[in-house]
């Protein structure tokens, strides 16, 4: 048994993996039984078509949709879990960088296209690049930005630095919003068709009549983002620079007392949560093909409240609250029009998710997956 | 003086240096009256293609026919305002306009839902405004003075719409998707009624303000699988939902209305909008082509912007000359003198106009009488190719009035 939990390869690639399917299918399970419930209960008041098949028909997109827009959730809750974790300080302008890196990724390719290489270049090789730019530009701003805003009210009180995030949020907002004008005279930032990541697979599930059609890109993004959560994993629990966050996080006096560079170490958290931002700013990006400054703002709110609802400062936590949030947003989003016949339709959506979000912090105030932590002495 | 103290006065010597640089230089010594013109309309954010070609078209209008109330002595100034296509902004803006006493007439706005809050604005400082977009019923039904509009309605594009969507396309069922706003919705609702009275099944009835991710959305649609899919908004989210929703694999035809009637529309949805059913739109403002009094328009259009005027830039100057006729009009009742704005909004009532567009004139609620409608079938797949779009459809009809048809 310590031979199995020791071995790294279990310790750092299948247990995470693991506890990514888990959550993943746990959340689906519970969800979609809940639903078929629900379609077997209500099954009299819909005329139109039998609520049940109709339910069950949509029932595995609604889901790839949900876990889809759950990892984006939770690679930006990450972000701000981390640095909650390390400083206790929401970083509301995360949001921003996220949006930063969308914007820097697909200028990428939109100067390809301008020069002609966008065809020529291997599609998976363009993203690739897109990303890596992304994560490059995201992670800078990161840093930046918490050198500017952040470092120097590290010790006023906690509503300063809050605010300070809050207008470095806008400042970006509008900034890049002025950088487009300048640059390009244009408010979107459309993306340019290129390659085959539009093109479905389809998978027979045996029981449905049509096979379900997933996008090149959808497994794209769950494929890169199952990679980058590894790979943070590995790097909080199994390096030296994760042994050093963690200490930080803990107690940062005692910390910075057993030789820490405790600065060094809160600009890698920013620099982290802004590399991982950018590449699922680049990731959102190929998802949804138009971009404009404030593209950030309510993936950057509704991954917060994931973070929260995960239990802050916890990284599982974190991915846990993005993929319950993003399948309560497609579960509802889908299914509120069907169910009421039309009375609440899509756009209560949000009302849902955040209505059930609040039942379970009145049950769990610390989140999910969160610890009630003492008073620091 | 401590450090603090030092950088405080620096910033409040540069903030006074920067502040004297930029107050507008000789604040008298105008001899000649100015008139001003107003125009209000989204010049940035994702509505702006459409809005910036308003504020242009009555710019050129300006130059072109400005020369009247330039010999009586008058000078004649755009002033324009960027109401970002939000209601807020645009009554701040109205609020403005309306304290510029040398604003007489005013062109705008784009968004329905924009001009029915700030145009109480404007009827309380009886300051005549004309409208080169904006289509909801609610816009003159109120029976305001100094609203008035150079298209059509909607409650009669939607209808027409519908209408098209039954016998020319022989569809059986439609899925409704409105954007919220007094325009989207109001429309959707129009279009809801036409088809219930014909016989049109209306799968679903949503609205959003979603911009980015359209996928909750386009699963259940795809599942209801209706022959026509109905989307009353702007371009910037209707082009992003076309192309999602073909992507996502949906055959059917799209339909949209005005607000899809623009260039940017194929930049956004690219082939999704000539794969599959494809899509046609209605519009009360037909692409300057046209109007047969449009060509040298678009030429002057095109030498002094460097682009194709988008649609609504027509009607924008056509606007604008509805507004200088008045004045001039107006001016010369009162003697050569700067006339008063009450005096504007009455003579755009008196008035005809011979437009780009037509000849206008304003019926007692400051409608057209008769209006012009267009379906139009989307033939393009990138902005480059906007022209090559085919007009279907060409109608006129009646206005119907404060009752609603």
């Amino acid at each position: 048994m310590k031979q199995f939990t020791s071995n790294p390869f279990y310790k750092f690639i299948l247990f995470p993996v693991g506890q990514i399917l888990a959550f993943i299918l746990g959340a689906s399970l519970v969800l979609s039984l809940f639903i078929i419930l629900m379609a077997y209960l209500f099954r009299g008041s819909i005329t139109n078509f039998d609520l049940v098949e109709r339910t069950l028909t949509i029932l595995p997109k609604v889901l790839v949709d949900g876990i889809t827009i759950g990892f984006v959730y939770a690679t930006i809750a990450l972000g701000y879990t981390m640095v909650y974790g390390v400083l206790e300080f929401i970083n509301f302008a995360h949001s921003e960088i996220f949006m930063v890196g969308a914007v820097v990724g697909v200028e990428l390719m939109r100067y390809m296209a301008a020069r002609g290489t966008l065809g020529t270049t291997n599609e998976y090789v363009v993203i690739g690049l897109a990303i890596i730019l992304g994560m490059v530009t995201a992670g800078a701003l990161a840093v930046t930005v918490e050198r500017v805003a952040y470092k120097p009210l590290r010790g006023a009180p906690r509503l300063v630095p809050l605010i300070s995030a809050i207008g470095m949020s806008f400042f970006l907002q509008d900034a890049v919003r002025f950088i487009l004008g300048v640059t390009t005279g244009e408010f979107n930032v459309i993306l340019p068709p290129f390659g085959t990541y539009d093109q479905f697979q389809l998978l027979n599930i045996p029981g449905m009549a049509a096979p379900l059609q997933i996008q090149n890109k959808t497994i794209l993004l769950i494929l890169v983002t199952v990679v980058m959560l590894v790979g943070l994993n590995y790097l909080v629990n199994g390096t030296k620079i994760g042994k050093a966050i963690r200490a930080v996080a803990q107690d940062r006096p005692t910390a910075s007392l057993m030789g820490i560079n405790v600065n060094m170490i809160i600009s890698i958290t920013f620099l982290i949560g802004g590399v991982l931002g950018g590449a699922a700013g680049v990731l959102f990006a190929l998802k949804v093909t138009r971009l404009d400054p404030f593209v950030g703002f309510f993936p950057g709110i509704k991954a917060f409240t994931a973070a929260v609802l995960g239990g802050i400062g916890n990284l599982t936590g974190a991915l846990l609250g993005g993929l319950v949030l993003g399948l309560l947003e497609s579960f509802g989003a889908s299914y509120l029009g069907i169910f009421t016949n039309g009375a609440f339709g899509a756009e209560y959506k949000d009302i849902l998710a955040f209505a059930i979000l609040i039942l379970i912090l009145i049950f769990r105030p610390s989140g999910l997956l969160g610890q009630t932590v003492g008073q620091k002495a | 003086m401590s450090k603090r103290s030092y950088a405080l006065l620096t910033v409040l010597v540069t903030a006074s240096i920067v502040l004297a640089a930029c107050a507008p230089g000789g604040g008298g010594g105008a001899a000649m009256p100015i008139i001003k013109i107003a125009t209000q309309s989204p010049l940035s954010g994702g509505q702006s293609v459409l809005g910036v070609d308003i504020k242009n078209g009555a710019q050129l209008a300006l130059e072109q026919l400005g020369g009247p109330l330039k010999e009586m002595g008058f000078d004649v100034q755009l002033a324009p305002y960027d109401d970002q296509a939000t209601p807020d902004v645009g009554v701040a803006n109205a609020k403005n306009i309306v304290a510029d006493a040398s604003i007489l007439c005013g062109v705008g706005h784009l968004n329905s839902g924009v001009m029915i809050p700030s145009s109480e604005e404007y009827h309380t400082a009886n300051l005549p405004f004309v409208s080169p977009a904006n289509t909801n019923p609610v816009v003159t039904t109120r029976g305001y003075l100094e609203v008035n509009r150079v298209v059509g309605r909607d409650d009669v594009q939607a209808p027409v719409a519908e209408e098209y969507a039954f016998t020319e396309l022989g569809a059986k069922s439609v899925y409704i998707i409105h954007d919220k706003t007094a325009y989207g919705q109001g429309v959707a609702e129009f279009f809801r009624t036409a088809a219930e009275e014909d016989g049109l099944e209306v799968l679903g009835f949503e609205g959003t303000e979603e911009t980015a991710n359209f996928d909750a959305l386009i699963t259940p649609m795809l599942a209801a699988a209706p022959d026509v899919m109905f989307f009353s908004g702007i371009y910037n989210q209707a082009g992003v939902f076309f192309k999602q929703a073909r992507d996502a694999g949906y055959e059917g035809t799209f339909l949209g209305t005005d607000g899809m009637d623009t260039s940017e529309l194929a930049s956004l949805a690219g082939d999704a909008l000539t794969k599959g059913g494809g899509m046609v739109y209605t519009t009360v403002a037909g692409p300057a082509s046209a109007y047969p009094k449009a060509a040298q328009f678009a030429t002057d259009f095109k030498a002094k912007f460097g682009a194709d005027p988008q649609p609504f830039a027509a009607q924008g100057y056509d606007s604008a000359g509805v507004c200088l006729k008045a004045i001039e009009n107006a001016a010369k009742e009162a003697g050569g003198s700067v006339p008063t704005r009450l005096a504007v909004a009455n003579a755009i009532r008196a008035l005809t106009y011979d437009g780009l567009t037509g000849s206008l004139t304003f019926d007692s609620i400051g409608d057209l009488p008769m209006a012009k409608y267009f379906i139009i079938r989307i033939n393009a797949t990138s902005a480059e190719t906007w022209s090559s779009n085919e007009i279907v459809a060409e109608l006129e009809f009646a206005s119907p009035g404060a009752g609603g048809p």
